[in-house]
Protein backbone atom coordinates (compact mmCIF):
# COMPACT_ATOMS: atom_id res chain seq x y z
CA UNK A 1 0.00 0.00 0.00
CA UNK A 2 1.08 3.68 -0.52
CA UNK A 3 -0.26 6.67 0.73
CA UNK A 4 -3.68 8.28 -0.94
CA UNK A 5 -3.35 10.76 -3.10
CA UNK A 6 -5.51 14.06 -2.14
CA UNK A 7 -6.57 15.19 -5.60
CA UNK A 8 -9.95 15.23 -7.45
CA UNK A 9 -10.39 13.40 -10.82
CA UNK A 10 -11.78 15.46 -13.86
CA UNK A 11 -15.81 14.60 -14.34
CA UNK A 12 -15.56 12.46 -17.72
CA UNK A 13 -17.42 14.43 -20.87
CA UNK A 14 -20.20 13.04 -22.44
CA UNK A 15 -21.17 13.96 -26.16
CA UNK A 16 -22.99 17.71 -26.15
CA UNK A 17 -25.62 16.15 -28.62
CA UNK A 18 -27.92 17.36 -31.35
CA UNK A 19 -29.57 19.49 -29.46
CA UNK A 20 -26.67 21.47 -28.16
CA UNK A 21 -28.04 24.38 -29.20
CA UNK A 22 -31.23 24.07 -26.74
CA UNK A 23 -28.62 25.14 -23.90
CA UNK A 24 -25.81 27.16 -25.75
CA UNK A 25 -27.46 29.12 -28.78
CA UNK A 26 -31.12 29.20 -27.51
CA UNK A 27 -32.57 31.36 -30.52
CA UNK A 28 -30.74 28.89 -32.94
CA UNK A 29 -32.82 26.26 -31.57
CA UNK A 30 -36.04 28.27 -31.72
CA UNK A 31 -36.19 29.35 -28.25
CA UNK A 32 -36.35 33.01 -28.66
CA UNK A 33 -37.01 34.83 -25.49
CA UNK A 34 -36.03 32.89 -22.56
CA UNK A 35 -32.67 34.82 -22.18
CA UNK A 36 -31.92 38.92 -23.59
CA UNK A 37 -29.61 37.46 -25.86
CA UNK A 38 -27.65 33.98 -26.79
CA UNK A 39 -24.33 34.11 -25.08
CA UNK A 40 -21.27 34.99 -26.60
CA UNK A 41 -23.14 36.39 -29.54
CA UNK A 42 -20.22 39.06 -30.57
CA UNK A 43 -16.52 38.70 -30.20
CA UNK A 44 -16.25 41.76 -29.85
CA UNK A 45 -18.21 45.48 -29.84
CA UNK A 46 -18.27 48.55 -31.97
CA UNK A 47 -15.37 50.34 -31.82
CA UNK A 48 -12.63 47.48 -30.80
CA UNK A 49 -8.98 48.75 -31.60
CA UNK A 50 -7.39 46.67 -34.54
CA UNK A 51 -8.43 44.86 -38.04
CA UNK A 52 -12.04 43.53 -38.01
CA UNK A 53 -11.79 40.14 -39.38
CA UNK A 54 -14.28 37.32 -40.40
CA UNK A 55 -13.28 33.74 -40.50
CA UNK A 56 -15.80 31.36 -42.43
CA UNK A 57 -15.61 28.00 -42.76
CA UNK A 58 -17.21 24.39 -42.53
CA UNK A 59 -16.59 21.26 -40.17
CA UNK A 60 -16.58 18.14 -41.77
CA UNK A 61 -16.95 14.53 -40.67
CA UNK A 62 -14.79 12.17 -41.70
CA UNK A 63 -16.75 11.17 -45.35
CA UNK A 64 -16.18 15.08 -45.77
CA UNK A 65 -19.66 15.98 -45.42
CA UNK A 66 -20.27 19.46 -43.75
CA UNK A 67 -22.08 19.01 -40.63
CA UNK A 68 -25.59 20.78 -39.67
CA UNK A 69 -24.77 20.60 -36.11
CA UNK A 70 -21.78 21.66 -35.12
CA UNK A 71 -21.19 24.30 -32.20
CA UNK A 72 -17.90 25.97 -31.94
CA UNK A 73 -16.61 28.34 -29.40
CA UNK A 74 -13.57 30.74 -29.96
CA UNK A 75 -11.17 32.63 -27.11
CA UNK A 76 -8.86 35.22 -28.46
CA UNK A 77 -6.92 38.54 -26.85
CA UNK A 78 -7.49 41.84 -28.56
CA UNK A 79 -5.28 43.44 -31.03
CA UNK A 80 -2.40 43.68 -28.52
CA UNK A 81 -2.63 40.48 -27.32
CA UNK A 82 -3.98 40.90 -24.05
CA UNK A 83 -6.89 39.10 -22.89
CA UNK A 84 -10.08 40.46 -21.02
CA UNK A 85 -9.02 40.58 -17.41
CA UNK A 86 -5.54 41.17 -18.26
CA UNK A 87 -4.36 45.24 -17.58
CA UNK A 88 -4.62 47.27 -20.21
CA UNK A 89 -6.86 44.86 -22.16
CA UNK A 90 -9.44 46.64 -24.85
CA UNK A 91 -12.72 47.08 -22.98
CA UNK A 92 -14.31 46.26 -26.79
CA UNK A 93 -12.84 42.40 -27.08
CA UNK A 94 -14.89 40.52 -25.76
CA UNK A 95 -12.05 37.60 -26.71
CA UNK A 96 -15.00 34.88 -26.36
CA UNK A 97 -17.66 33.95 -28.87
CA UNK A 98 -19.88 31.29 -29.97
CA UNK A 99 -21.11 30.12 -33.44
CA UNK A 100 -22.81 27.16 -35.32
CA UNK A 101 -22.69 25.88 -38.16
CA UNK A 102 -25.74 27.07 -40.23
CA UNK A 103 -28.65 24.42 -40.23
CA UNK A 104 -28.74 24.47 -44.18
CA UNK A 105 -25.55 25.07 -45.57
CA UNK A 106 -23.42 24.11 -42.36
CA UNK A 107 -21.09 27.40 -42.91
CA UNK A 108 -19.95 28.89 -39.70
CA UNK A 109 -19.08 32.78 -39.62
CA UNK A 110 -16.51 34.44 -36.82
CA UNK A 111 -16.40 38.07 -36.53
CA UNK A 112 -13.82 39.75 -34.67
CA UNK A 113 -10.88 41.46 -34.62
CA UNK A 114 -7.13 39.92 -35.92
CA UNK A 115 -5.71 39.04 -32.33
CA UNK A 116 -1.77 39.80 -31.53
CA UNK A 117 0.82 37.62 -30.53
CA UNK A 118 0.71 36.55 -26.99
CA UNK A 119 3.51 35.08 -25.19
CA UNK A 120 4.86 31.34 -24.91
CA UNK A 121 5.82 29.46 -21.48
CA UNK A 122 8.92 29.78 -22.55
CA UNK A 123 9.49 33.24 -22.96
CA UNK A 124 9.39 33.64 -26.94
CA UNK A 125 6.17 34.70 -28.75
CA UNK A 126 3.27 32.64 -30.27
CA UNK A 127 1.86 33.82 -33.88
CA UNK A 128 -1.34 35.72 -33.38
CA UNK A 129 -4.26 32.72 -33.07
CA UNK A 130 -8.02 31.96 -31.83
CA UNK A 131 -8.46 29.09 -29.47
CA UNK A 132 -11.35 27.07 -30.96
CA UNK A 133 -13.66 24.47 -29.44
CA UNK A 134 -16.10 22.47 -31.38
CA UNK A 135 -18.87 20.01 -29.96
CA UNK A 136 -21.63 18.25 -31.69
CA UNK A 137 -23.43 14.86 -31.59
CA UNK A 138 -20.28 12.17 -32.00
CA UNK A 139 -18.03 13.45 -30.90
CA UNK A 140 -17.47 12.41 -27.50
CA UNK A 141 -15.14 15.01 -25.66
CA UNK A 142 -14.60 18.73 -27.11
CA UNK A 143 -11.52 19.38 -29.85
CA UNK A 144 -9.43 22.03 -29.03
CA UNK A 145 -7.66 23.52 -32.02
CA UNK A 146 -6.23 26.95 -33.15
CA UNK A 147 -6.80 28.93 -35.59
CA UNK A 148 -3.48 30.74 -37.13
CA UNK A 149 -3.55 32.86 -40.57
CA UNK A 150 -1.43 33.05 -43.50
CA UNK A 151 -0.70 36.37 -43.82
CA UNK A 152 1.48 36.92 -40.42
CA UNK A 153 4.77 35.09 -39.42
CA UNK A 154 3.67 31.96 -38.20
CA UNK A 155 7.66 30.71 -38.65
CA UNK A 156 8.39 30.64 -34.93
CA UNK A 157 5.68 29.72 -33.18
CA UNK A 158 6.15 26.75 -30.20
CA UNK A 159 2.87 24.98 -31.65
CA UNK A 160 3.10 24.81 -35.28
CA UNK A 161 7.06 23.84 -34.75
CA UNK A 162 5.83 20.68 -32.65
CA UNK A 163 3.67 19.55 -35.13
CA UNK A 164 6.15 16.61 -37.08
CA UNK A 165 4.23 16.00 -41.05
CA UNK A 166 4.61 19.81 -41.79
CA UNK A 167 2.03 19.56 -44.80
CA UNK A 168 -0.56 19.34 -41.53
CA UNK A 169 0.43 22.59 -40.19
CA UNK A 170 -1.58 23.90 -43.17
CA UNK A 171 -4.86 22.77 -40.82
CA UNK A 172 -4.27 25.35 -38.75
CA UNK A 173 -4.00 28.15 -41.22
CA UNK A 174 -6.66 30.53 -42.43
CA UNK A 175 -6.51 31.16 -46.01
CA UNK A 176 -7.04 34.60 -46.49
CA UNK A 177 -9.69 35.47 -49.22
CA UNK A 178 -10.12 39.04 -49.44
CA UNK A 179 -9.59 42.12 -47.37
CA UNK A 180 -10.26 41.52 -43.54
CA UNK A 181 -11.98 37.69 -44.87
CA UNK A 182 -10.68 34.82 -43.91
CA UNK A 183 -11.54 30.64 -44.95
CA UNK A 184 -11.01 27.76 -42.23
CA UNK A 185 -12.55 24.47 -42.96
CA UNK A 186 -12.00 22.26 -40.30
CA UNK A 187 -11.83 18.56 -40.71
CA UNK A 188 -12.63 16.00 -38.02
CA UNK A 189 -11.44 12.75 -39.90
CA UNK A 190 -9.75 11.41 -42.40
CA UNK A 191 -7.74 12.97 -45.77
CA UNK A 192 -6.41 16.89 -44.64
CA UNK A 193 -7.67 16.18 -41.09
CA UNK A 194 -7.49 19.17 -38.45
CA UNK A 195 -4.22 19.17 -35.77
CA UNK A 196 -6.54 18.49 -32.61
CA UNK A 197 -5.28 19.99 -29.56
CA UNK A 198 -4.26 18.51 -25.80
CA UNK A 199 -3.24 21.28 -23.85
CA UNK B 1 -6.34 35.87 -13.60
CA UNK B 2 -5.15 34.74 -10.01
CA UNK B 3 -4.48 31.44 -10.79
CA UNK B 4 -0.75 30.05 -12.04
CA UNK B 5 0.52 27.50 -13.06
CA UNK B 6 0.10 25.20 -15.96
CA UNK B 7 -2.88 23.36 -16.44
CA UNK B 8 -2.52 19.94 -15.34
CA UNK B 9 -2.45 17.40 -18.32
CA UNK B 10 -5.83 15.89 -19.24
CA UNK B 11 -6.15 12.36 -18.05
CA UNK B 12 -7.92 11.12 -20.88
CA UNK B 13 -8.55 7.14 -19.22
CA UNK B 14 -11.73 9.03 -17.38
CA UNK B 15 -13.02 10.46 -20.75
CA UNK B 16 -15.04 8.68 -22.97
CA UNK B 17 -13.32 7.18 -25.99
CA UNK B 18 -13.71 9.20 -29.03
CA UNK B 19 -14.39 6.62 -31.25
CA UNK B 20 -16.69 3.68 -30.73
CA UNK B 21 -18.75 1.52 -33.30
CA UNK B 22 -21.43 1.36 -30.71
CA UNK B 23 -22.44 5.08 -31.11
CA UNK B 24 -22.11 4.62 -34.82
CA UNK B 25 -21.78 8.58 -34.70
CA UNK B 26 -18.85 8.91 -33.36
CA UNK B 27 -17.21 6.66 -35.76
CA UNK B 28 -17.07 9.39 -38.54
CA UNK B 29 -16.64 12.14 -35.90
CA UNK B 30 -13.63 11.46 -33.99
CA UNK B 31 -10.08 12.28 -34.92
CA UNK B 32 -8.49 9.23 -36.64
CA UNK B 33 -4.69 11.07 -35.89
CA UNK B 34 -3.20 11.18 -32.32
CA UNK B 35 -3.88 14.88 -30.57
CA UNK B 36 -1.09 17.31 -30.34
CA UNK B 37 -0.11 17.29 -26.14
CA UNK B 38 1.36 20.28 -25.61
CA UNK B 39 2.03 22.17 -21.96
CA UNK B 40 -1.10 24.81 -21.75
CA UNK B 41 -0.43 28.24 -22.18
CA UNK B 42 -1.46 31.62 -21.78
CA UNK B 43 -4.31 30.57 -24.00
CA UNK B 44 -6.10 27.80 -22.52
CA UNK B 45 -5.07 29.21 -18.75
CA UNK B 46 -7.48 32.36 -19.25
CA UNK B 47 -11.05 32.32 -20.55
CA UNK B 48 -14.10 34.06 -20.10
CA UNK B 49 -15.72 35.69 -17.18
CA UNK B 50 -19.44 36.17 -16.91
CA UNK B 51 -21.14 38.44 -14.30
CA UNK B 52 -24.30 37.44 -12.16
CA UNK B 53 -25.86 40.59 -12.66
CA UNK B 54 -26.12 39.20 -16.51
CA UNK B 55 -28.58 36.62 -14.93
CA UNK B 56 -32.23 36.59 -14.85
CA UNK B 57 -34.23 36.20 -11.48
CA UNK B 58 -35.74 33.11 -13.38
CA UNK B 59 -32.62 32.08 -15.25
CA UNK B 60 -31.52 28.84 -12.68
CA UNK B 61 -35.83 27.33 -12.88
CA UNK B 62 -36.86 25.49 -15.94
CA UNK B 63 -40.17 25.15 -14.09
CA UNK B 64 -40.90 28.56 -14.47
CA UNK B 65 -38.23 30.26 -17.11
CA UNK B 66 -39.78 29.79 -20.24
CA UNK B 67 -43.79 30.97 -18.97
CA UNK B 68 -41.84 34.11 -16.87
CA UNK B 69 -43.26 32.94 -14.52
CA UNK B 70 -47.53 32.39 -15.40
CA UNK B 71 -47.44 28.84 -15.02
CA UNK B 72 -45.22 25.70 -13.67
CA UNK B 73 -43.78 23.01 -16.05
CA UNK B 74 -45.24 19.24 -16.09
CA UNK B 75 -43.33 16.93 -14.24
CA UNK B 76 -41.68 15.46 -10.96
CA UNK B 77 -40.06 18.30 -9.37
CA UNK B 78 -36.75 18.42 -8.63
CA UNK B 79 -34.14 19.84 -7.31
CA UNK B 80 -30.22 19.51 -8.91
CA UNK B 81 -27.83 20.49 -7.06
CA UNK B 82 -23.77 20.15 -6.64
CA UNK B 83 -20.23 21.77 -6.20
CA UNK B 84 -17.77 22.36 -9.27
CA UNK B 85 -14.14 21.50 -8.35
CA UNK B 86 -10.75 21.34 -9.93
CA UNK B 87 -8.82 18.24 -9.25
CA UNK B 88 -7.23 20.02 -6.19
CA UNK B 89 -10.32 20.01 -4.75
CA UNK B 90 -10.77 23.77 -4.45
CA UNK B 91 -13.78 25.01 -5.21
CA UNK B 92 -14.40 26.98 -8.68
CA UNK B 93 -16.23 30.33 -7.55
CA UNK B 94 -18.31 32.53 -9.80
CA UNK B 95 -18.27 29.98 -13.04
CA UNK B 96 -21.08 29.60 -15.22
CA UNK B 97 -23.20 26.22 -15.12
CA UNK B 98 -25.39 25.99 -18.07
CA UNK B 99 -28.38 23.15 -18.50
CA UNK B 100 -30.61 21.34 -21.16
CA UNK B 101 -33.36 18.44 -21.31
CA UNK B 102 -36.05 17.00 -22.73
CA UNK B 103 -39.07 17.62 -20.71
CA UNK B 104 -41.11 14.97 -18.59
CA UNK B 105 -42.24 13.21 -21.75
CA UNK B 106 -38.47 12.64 -23.14
CA UNK B 107 -39.26 15.74 -25.80
CA UNK B 108 -36.80 18.43 -26.93
CA UNK B 109 -37.47 21.86 -27.55
CA UNK B 110 -35.55 22.13 -30.81
CA UNK B 111 -36.31 22.32 -34.52
CA UNK B 112 -34.92 19.14 -35.17
CA UNK B 113 -36.93 16.65 -32.73
CA UNK B 114 -39.30 15.04 -34.13
CA UNK B 115 -40.30 12.50 -31.11
CA UNK B 116 -44.16 12.47 -30.88
CA UNK B 117 -44.48 12.89 -27.09
CA UNK B 118 -45.57 16.08 -27.44
CA UNK B 119 -43.73 19.92 -26.31
CA UNK B 120 -44.96 21.34 -22.78
CA UNK B 121 -46.42 24.57 -23.87
CA UNK B 122 -44.67 25.54 -20.18
CA UNK B 123 -41.84 24.05 -20.75
CA UNK B 124 -38.42 26.21 -22.16
CA UNK B 125 -36.02 23.26 -21.45
CA UNK B 126 -32.51 25.32 -20.90
CA UNK B 127 -31.29 27.08 -17.56
CA UNK B 128 -28.74 28.82 -16.45
CA UNK B 129 -26.47 30.06 -13.01
CA UNK B 130 -22.86 31.28 -11.68
CA UNK B 131 -21.39 28.98 -8.55
CA UNK B 132 -21.27 31.06 -5.12
CA UNK B 133 -17.94 32.12 -3.74
CA UNK B 134 -17.77 28.80 -2.64
CA UNK B 135 -18.41 26.85 -5.58
CA UNK B 136 -22.26 25.88 -5.03
CA UNK B 137 -24.75 25.64 -7.86
CA UNK B 138 -28.98 24.73 -7.99
CA UNK B 139 -31.63 24.51 -10.55
CA UNK B 140 -35.03 23.64 -10.01
CA UNK B 141 -36.55 21.60 -12.68
CA UNK B 142 -38.54 18.60 -13.99
CA UNK B 143 -37.24 15.12 -14.36
CA UNK B 144 -36.76 14.41 -17.97
CA UNK B 145 -37.88 12.12 -19.64
CA UNK B 146 -36.47 8.41 -21.18
CA UNK B 147 -36.24 9.12 -25.28
CA UNK B 148 -35.48 6.94 -28.28
CA UNK B 149 -32.72 8.00 -31.21
CA UNK B 150 -32.02 6.31 -34.02
CA UNK B 151 -28.81 3.90 -33.32
CA UNK B 152 -28.94 0.79 -33.37
CA UNK B 153 -32.21 -1.03 -33.76
CA UNK B 154 -34.34 -0.26 -30.30
CA UNK B 155 -32.10 2.87 -28.39
CA UNK B 156 -33.49 4.78 -25.59
CA UNK B 157 -31.29 7.29 -23.86
CA UNK B 158 -31.64 7.26 -20.07
CA UNK B 159 -33.29 10.25 -18.12
CA UNK B 160 -30.37 12.91 -18.05
CA UNK B 161 -29.34 16.69 -18.20
CA UNK B 162 -26.70 18.32 -20.29
CA UNK B 163 -24.39 20.18 -18.54
CA UNK B 164 -21.66 22.67 -19.84
CA UNK B 165 -19.12 24.38 -17.36
CA UNK B 166 -16.59 26.92 -18.15
CA UNK B 167 -13.97 27.31 -15.30
CA UNK B 168 -11.86 30.03 -15.17
CA UNK B 169 -9.61 28.92 -18.33
CA UNK B 170 -10.62 28.21 -21.66
CA UNK B 171 -8.83 24.80 -21.39
CA UNK B 172 -10.96 23.72 -18.37
CA UNK B 173 -14.03 23.78 -20.71
CA UNK B 174 -16.36 20.73 -20.16
CA UNK B 175 -19.81 19.83 -21.33
CA UNK B 176 -21.60 16.37 -19.71
CA UNK B 177 -24.29 14.69 -18.92
CA UNK B 178 -25.74 14.16 -15.54
CA UNK B 179 -27.93 10.66 -15.12
CA UNK B 180 -30.12 9.69 -12.23
CA UNK B 181 -29.16 7.16 -9.50
CA UNK B 182 -31.75 3.89 -10.10
CA UNK B 183 -32.12 4.51 -13.96
CA UNK B 184 -31.80 0.80 -16.00
CA UNK B 185 -31.50 2.31 -18.93
CA UNK B 186 -27.62 3.69 -18.71
CA UNK B 187 -26.61 0.27 -18.29
CA UNK B 188 -27.72 -0.30 -22.10
CA UNK B 189 -27.10 2.78 -23.38
CA UNK B 190 -23.85 2.88 -25.76
CA UNK B 191 -23.43 6.92 -25.10
CA UNK B 192 -22.71 6.18 -21.69
CA UNK B 193 -20.36 3.03 -22.84
CA UNK B 194 -18.38 5.54 -24.85
CA UNK B 195 -16.71 6.00 -21.47
CA UNK B 196 -14.53 2.55 -20.56
CA UNK B 197 -14.55 1.99 -16.99
CA UNK B 198 -17.51 1.75 -14.70
CA UNK B 199 -16.54 3.15 -12.31
CA UNK B 200 -16.06 6.81 -13.84
CA UNK B 201 -19.61 6.48 -15.69
CA UNK B 202 -20.93 6.43 -11.97
CA UNK B 203 -19.21 9.85 -11.10
CA UNK B 204 -22.02 10.41 -13.45
CA UNK B 205 -25.05 9.51 -11.98
CA UNK B 206 -26.62 11.80 -9.04
CA UNK B 207 -27.87 10.07 -6.07
CA UNK B 208 -31.55 10.98 -4.74
CA UNK B 209 -30.35 13.91 -2.07
CA UNK B 210 -33.63 13.95 0.81
CA UNK B 211 -31.15 15.99 2.51
CA UNK B 212 -31.88 18.72 -0.05
CA UNK B 213 -35.66 17.62 -1.18
CA UNK B 214 -38.23 19.95 0.09
CA UNK B 215 -41.79 17.88 1.82
CA UNK B 216 -44.53 18.18 -0.44
CA UNK B 217 -42.48 20.19 -3.48
CA UNK B 218 -39.79 18.90 -4.75
CA UNK B 219 -36.90 15.87 -4.97
CA UNK B 220 -33.63 16.70 -4.91
CA UNK B 221 -30.43 15.05 -6.44
CA UNK B 222 -26.42 16.19 -6.24
CA UNK B 223 -24.10 16.72 -8.95
CA UNK B 224 -20.40 17.30 -8.41
CA UNK B 225 -18.43 18.61 -10.90
CA UNK B 226 -14.66 18.19 -11.11
CA UNK B 227 -12.99 20.75 -13.49
CA UNK B 228 -8.91 20.74 -14.59
CA UNK B 229 -6.42 21.91 -12.05
CA UNK B 230 -3.60 24.14 -12.36
CA UNK B 231 -0.01 22.68 -11.33
CA UNK B 232 1.23 24.16 -8.02
CA UNK B 233 5.15 23.01 -7.19
CA UNK B 234 7.58 25.43 -5.71
CA UNK B 235 9.45 25.02 -9.03
CA UNK B 236 6.41 26.43 -11.40
CA UNK B 237 6.74 29.66 -13.10
CA UNK B 238 11.04 28.97 -13.27
CA UNK B 239 12.37 29.85 -16.78
CA UNK B 240 13.32 26.56 -17.86
CA UNK B 241 16.65 24.79 -16.90
CA UNK B 242 16.67 26.66 -13.53
FE1 LIG C 1 -30.11 14.50 -24.60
Amino acid sequence: MVQSLDTLQETPSQTAGPYVHIGCIPTFAGLEGIYPEDLGKRAIEEGAKGQIITIRGTVADGTGWVMRDAMLESWQPDAAGKFPGQDGADPKVNGFCRFAADAETGEFELRTVKPGAVPAPNGTLQAPHIAIWIVARGINIGLQSRIYFEDEDNSTDPLLARIEQRPRVDTLIAKKTGEGEYRFDIRLQGEGETVFLDM
Amino acid sequence: MTDQGRLIPRNRAVHPVPYDPDYKTSMTRSPSLPLLSMDSTFTEETGPRFGHNMLGALDNNLILNWTKGAAPAVGERILMHGRVLDEMGRPVPHTLVEIWQANAGGRYRHIKDTYFAPLDPNFGGCGRTITDENGYYEFLTIRPGAYPWPNRGNEWRPMHIHISVFGHSFGQRLITQMYFEGDPLIDRCPIAATIKDRGHIDRLVAPLDMSKAKPMDFLAYKFDIVLRGRRQTMFENKPEGM
